[in-house]
């Protein structure tokens, strides 16, 4: 039997997503794996948040097949799946009343003692419990809403471009907070489109363009920092990819770990 | 009663007010001159339609269903014109049929089954349309508050849902606060009455020459009625189309306002 950590922990099979008419996502395979921060890298509008939400089932395929821990997902019950796969969102979303009742509201039977723990694992303070939760700095709400998610013990956590609305002094707060929560054992997948984040943080890169998987072209272009700009779709990938898109390339590939790609910043 | 008959004469010198309104618009420039005159025909032919129906309907020789028919008809048209006042709304002439028709077996019952009322045409028709008719505006301030809240608080929603709540709980604060918009209004009228304004039913009785007291009888028990409906119907609505912007698995379903 092997290692359960070296079996994927989600795998896209040919997922596509299309909305209004609009193709979002086409064609996806890809492996995450259950360990570490895998990022999910690319420009505005590639899909990235999108494929995030297929992942806890906030949207689901039309057409393919994402699976957690080998279950497809339309097979898990969706209240017992979000509750294993947690989700912090791009802006704080504090619900009205205190720290501690927004922490209650994901878990109603919580003990003072549980709250403080996962409060110290977001690196705020316990005794920020009794604070409105409107009257916290942006760093300090989107931490609040990562302990309110660690708070339903996830077996991993989604973030999906959580340090966007914050300023960089809290930015880097937060990703040093989540690269200890990753290294305890939780696995993470992040969203952004800002290479330097991923150069810092990520394990994996999966590289989206275009609501595919990069090619190996596109890949390397964006990881250079030489991405034109764009989303990939349309007209902005270049000619001959879209046949190599869907043609499972999509294992998450190591990037540049932890600063040492300074120079590919774009 | 002779005193309250005012006859088509009456009719024409009041007309002489519809004048005014027509000729402050024109010179205020408004462009509502023919919009007024529509309005003033149109409700002209549908109150004179309406009373000649109404004559056959509250005959004392004429059968109790067709009263009852009316009311099915009456319950119908508020699900028409819920939906022409709010189209943007799914599903709103369906979840306004259901509603009315709810509140209006609620609160007849409890008119006629108590005998507050007799169960005859008389009291039926202008009962059941009273109660009709209020509700449709909070039927449709609700559920335009209720896709409004739910557009505009998606974001946290859709936190509340990836916590793993149901679709009842994550919706629950923005379905309560649109209901109490909806029903604080009907609640203030019900305050008001009296002192700001006389409402119709006891105007009319007035009118028509009856003890004011007893008027005013008819008037506050008219006034509950409608408090009940409204109540009703507005929880009816904020459940079924909460309902209906979620999907069973748990997902908001895209929303006019608020997607990202």
């Amino acid at each position: 039997m092997s290692d359960p950590t070296d079996a994927p922990l989600f795998e896209l099979d040919g997922v596509s997503l299309v909305i209004d008419g609009t193709t979002i996502l086409d064609g996806i395979d890809l492996e995450i794996p259950a360990r570490g921060i895998t990022v999910l890298l690319g420009p505005s509008g590639a899909g990235k948040s999108m494929l995030l939400r297929l992942l806890n089932r906030l949207e689901v395929p039309t057409a393919g097949e994402v699976r957690f821990r080998g279950r497809p997902v339309q097979e898990i019950d969706p209240l017992e799946l979000r509750r294993r796969v947690g989700m912090v969102f791009q802006r704080p979303t504090p619900f009205p009343g205190t720290v501690r009742e927004n922490l209650l509201v994901a878990e109603p039977g919580a003990t003072e003692d549980e709250m403080a723990r996962v409060l110290r694992a977001a690196r705020l303070d316990p005794e920020f419990l009794d604070r409105d939760a409107d009257e916290l700095s942006g760093g300090e709400a989107q931490r609040m809403c990562l302990a309110r998610t660690l708070l339903t013990r996830p077996e991993v956590l989604l973030m999906d471009e959580p340090t966007s609305a914050l300023d960089p002094e809290a930015r880097r707060g937060l990703e040093r907070t989540a690269q200890r929560i990753a290294r305890r054992g939780r696995p993470m997948v992040w969203v952004t489109h800002d290479l330097e984040q991923a150069q810092r943080l990520a394990d994996e890169v999966v590289v989206l363009v275009g609501g595919r998987v990069a090619t190996p072209e596109q890949r390397a272009r964006y990881l250079a920092g030489e991405w034109s700009g764009g989303n990939g779709a349309a007209g902005d990938a270049p000619a001959g990819t879209a046949d190599a898109a869907g043609s499972g390339e999509g294992e998450a590939g190591t990037p540049g770990r932890g600063g040492e790609g300074g120079e590919a910043g774009g | 009663m002779d005193d309250a008959s005012i006859g088509w004469v009456g009719l024409g010198l009041s007309l002489i007010l519809v004048g005014v309104a027509v000729g402050l618009s024109l010179w205020q420039g408004l462009r509502l001159e023919r919009e007024m005159l529509w309005a003033t025909g149109r409700a002209l032919v549908q109150l004179l339609a309406t009373g000649y129906v109404l004559v056959f309907v509250i005959d004392e020789d004429t059968p109790i269903a067709w009263a009852w028919a009316w009311v099915v008809v009456m319950v119908g048209v508020a699900a028409l014109t819920a939906r022409r006042r709010a189209p943007e709304v799914p599903g709103i002439a369906l979840l306004t049929l259901a509603a009315t028709s709810a509140s209006a077996a609620i609160s007849l019952f409890v008119v006629f089954g108590l005998g507050i009322y007799p169960m005859v045409g008389r009291a039926v028709v202008p009962i059941a349309g009273m109660m009709i008719g209020n509700s449709i505006g909070s039927i449709v301030v609700a559920s335009r508050r209720i896709l409004a809240e739910l557009a505009e608080r998606r974001p946290e929603v859709e936190a509340r849902l990836a916590l793993g709540q149901p679709w009842q709980q994550a919706s629950k604060p923005f379905v309560r606060s649109a209901l109490r918009t909806a029903l604080t209004s009907q609640i203030e009228n019900t305050k008001a009455v009296g002192l700001v304004f006389l409402p119709g039913a006891m105007t009319g009785l007035i009118l028509a020459g009856a003890d004011p007291v007893e008027a005013v009888l008819v008037q506050a028990a008219i006034m509950y009625l409608i408090l009940g409906a409204v109540a009703t119907n507005v929880v009816i609505i904020g459940l079924g189309l909460t309902r209906h912007l979620f999907t069973p698995d748990h997902r908001l379903v895209r929303l006019a306002r608020g997607d990202t």
